[in-house]
Order: C-alpha cells, then sequence, then structure tokens
C-alpha cells in the first residue's frame, strides 16, 4: 500500500492519493499531499480545503462538484463560487483534488 | 428527427421513486440506497424517496451507532437538498405502528431557488393510501 510520509511517519492512501484513515489528517499532512499533487497552499486553498472539511464534518459526505461551487457561492460569494475560480486554484477538479488534500473520501456523486 | 416528441415529460425527465424499507444498519441497503441517489442527482431526474416499514427508522434524529462500530450516515440525509432532492415521502401508518410521530424525524430541509431560497421542509407525511397513489404515478421505482 502505497503511503505518505512525513517526519518519519507514513500514512496510508489508495490508488489515487486518498488517505485511508481520515483522523490521520492534520495541516502538515495536507501540504504534503498538496506537494504530490503540485500545488502550493494559498489562503485561497486552504478557505476551499477547510470549506470541504466542515461540509463534511455536518453532513459526513464529501460534496459533488457542482454542489461544492454552489456551496460556495452562497457563502462566499459569486467571485469565489464558479468553475473558473475553483479550477484555477485545483486544476484537477475543485473537490476530487481538494478533497484529497483535506484529507476526505472521494466525493460522493462525482460521475 | 420526431423523436423529441416520444420522450417522457416536456423535457424528457423522468420521475424516479427510492423505496427504502429496511432499517438503517444491520446491513448495507439503505447507505447503498443513500449513496445512488447521491449519484444518480447528477442526472437532473424528478428524484423522490420514499420511507415505509422500518425504513423510516433511516431518518429518525439522534441517531448513535458507537456501540456498533458503524459509520452513523444519517446526517447525510440532510445534505439531500444541496443536491436538489426535496422530496422525502414518509408513510404515517408505519411511523405509527412503530410508537414514532413526525417529531422523531430529522429536520431535512431544502432551499426553494424559486421563492428567494427560502428553507422548506422536505419530508411529507402521507398516509398509506397517498403513498400507493405516489408510486402508481412514477416511471421508475427503485427498491432497497
Amino acid at each position: 500500500m502505497a503511503a505518505y510520509q512525513m517526519n518519519g511517519t507514513t500514512v496510508e492512501h489508495d490508488e489515487e492519493g486518498y488517505i485511508l484513515e481520515l483522523n490521520a489528517w492534520s495541516e502538515e499532512l495536507a501540504k504534503v499531499i498538496a506537494e504530490d499533487e503540485k500545488i502550493e497552499m494559498t489562503d485561497e486553498h486552504w478557505e476551499v480545503v477547510n470549506f470541504l472539511r466542515d461540509y463534511y464534518e455536518e453532513y459526513q459526505i464529501a460534496p459533488a462538484v457542482r454542489v461544492l461551487i454552489k456551496q460556495i457561492k452562497k457563502s462566499m460569494g459569486k467571485e469565489k463560487g464558479n468553475n473558473k475560480y475553483l479550477y484555477a486554484l485545483f486544476p484537477y477538479g475543485p473537490a476530487k483534488q481538494a478533497c484529497k488534500i483535506a484529507g476526505l473520501p472521494k466525493p460522493t456523486g462525482c460521475v | 428527427m420526431t423523436t423529441q416528441e416520444e420522450l417522457p415529460g416536456a423535457s424528457g425527465t423522468k420521475r424516479f421513486l427510492y423505496v427504502n424499507r429496511r432499517a438503517p444498519y444491520g446491513t448495507i441497503y439503505a447507505l447503498e440506497s443513500l449513496e445512488v441517489v447521491l449519484i444518480g442527482a447528477a442526472f437532473d431526474q424528478d428524484v423522490s424517496l420514499a420511507f415505509f416499514d422500518d425504513g423510516v427508522y433511516q431518518i429518525v434524529k439522534g441517531q448513535d451507532t458507537k456501540g456498533i462500530g458503524m459509520k452513523n450516515f444519517s446526517p447525510t440525509y440532510r445534505a439531500l437538498g444541496d443536491y436538489e432532492v426535496t422530496k422525502l415521502y414518509v408513510e404515517k401508518e408505519a411511523l405509527e405502528e412503530r410508537g414514532l410521530s413526525p417529531d422523531d424525524l430529522m429536520d431535512i430541509t431544502y432551499e426553494d431557488e424559486d421563492d428567494d431560497w427560502a428553507e422548506k421542509p422536505s419530508i411529507r407525511i402521507v398516509s398509506r393510501s397517498e403513498m400507493t397513489e405516489i408510486m402508481a404515478a412514477q416511471d421508475v421505482i427503485l427498491s432497497f
């Protein structure tokens, strides 16, 4: 099983890079995953990652991308709740890639 | 081409009803049904959910699964509105037969886009005979 390496500890992930043990997540691990995804975390990235973690905490699912965009639009405005802005931050998909960095499962309902 | 006219409904959408009749834990049916609903919601159909028999336990509030070592997925029903699934029909008799009332169910709501995003309840309590009519009006019924 492949794993992320961090300060001498390992955190296992599946074949797509989603961590298996959700409790193993930390902001430090997020940076390691992001580096693996070739993303440099900015405040704007963290805003989306934290939003996803809050959504998961409340509903116990990682939202599909269209649901994520709609909810971000609702809470942060249309300047951020749109495809262009979110795909610029996470080129491989604001739900799929940001969920991976957020230590969540692959989004439910991403077909 | 005139095939457009043969499709059901003006926009070609079908009416899908997901029927939930089993208790939430002990078997995988309830969770599988919920996941299929969330995935299927991407296809822009007219989706409703029905809860009767032990299925009504799926949406009872205050679920605690610590003792059985399973994930409590009941909060996910409250995300259905975000996925534009806004009709959850619950059979009144099934509740009564189990000593439950509508107050024992979770607050599951949606925001009505056509009414300035007003928050509205998704749960609709219906009688057994009303449920029969709802089922008869569907194009597709998936039973879990």
